[in-house]
């Protein structure tokens, strides 16, 4: 149907400034999060990675909060999120990835692999 | 005393045959490159964090195309360097 919008898989990554307290990373988190599921996405798995340094100095800052969220959405999606992203002040970088059939099978994999490591 | 045409070495010649190159993703059956993947990336880069050719790196065409953008990608995520020194 020509009414239905598409749906394609995504990943969003999102660096945060490291003086973000660990409630103010969490309520960030929240708010993208909540923000692609009231557009009509679906998370399909959340990934904070914490502090991690950076490979070079963005913003004088030698260190990021790195957030990682792979979701499937409708396209108009992204155009909305980058506008909420560029606005908040936190936010020193973030890229939209979009994913192939591929990609999903990798992150899968690599997903269940995590798991089986940390149950045994 | 000897043929012409036929030369004899006292020792005999190593003539070395190199591996033939090959690309590592066809080979291992990779079929997607992840960005987040820094260390791994880092196999596709020399000391200063510049790529390596095709003629290195042994990458079929498809591939070395995945690899650059995967390696672009990072290099803005900063999870690799656009410029270093002693990168290994």
């Amino acid at each position: 149907m020509a009414t239905d919008k598409k749906v394609q898989n995504y990943e969003l990554m999102v660096i945060f400034t490291p003086v973000l307290a660990e409630d103010d990373f969490k309520t960030a988190q929240k708010k993208y999060t909540d923000f692609i599921k009231t557009n009509g996405g679906e998370i399909v798995h959340e990934d904070a990675w914490g502090l991690r340094s950076l490979a070079y100095p963005i913003a004088k800052k030698t260190t990021g909060l790195y957030l990682v969220v792979e979701y499937s959405a409708p396209t108009d999606v992204n155009a909305k999120l980058e506008v909420q992203m560029n606005r908040d002040e936190n936010i020193m970088r973030h890229m939209v990835t979009s994913l192939d059939k591929f990609a999903v099978a990798y992150n899968n994999r690599k997903r269940s692999k995590n798991l089986t490591a940390e149950n045994a | 005393m000897a043929k012409q045409n036929e030369i004899k070495f006292l020792t005999a010649q190593r003539v070395e045959k190199r591996q033939k190159k090959y690309c590592r993703f066809k080979k291992m059956g990779i079929r997607y490159v992840d960005y987040k993947d820094g260390e791994f990336l880092k196999k596709f880069l020399n000391e200063q964090g510049k790529m390596l050719p095709r003629r290195i790196s042994g990458n079929s065409l498809k591939f070395q195309r995945k690899v650059s953008q995967a390696i672009k990608k990072a290099r803005q995520m900063a999870i690799l360097p656009y410029v270093t020194d002693l990168l290994k």
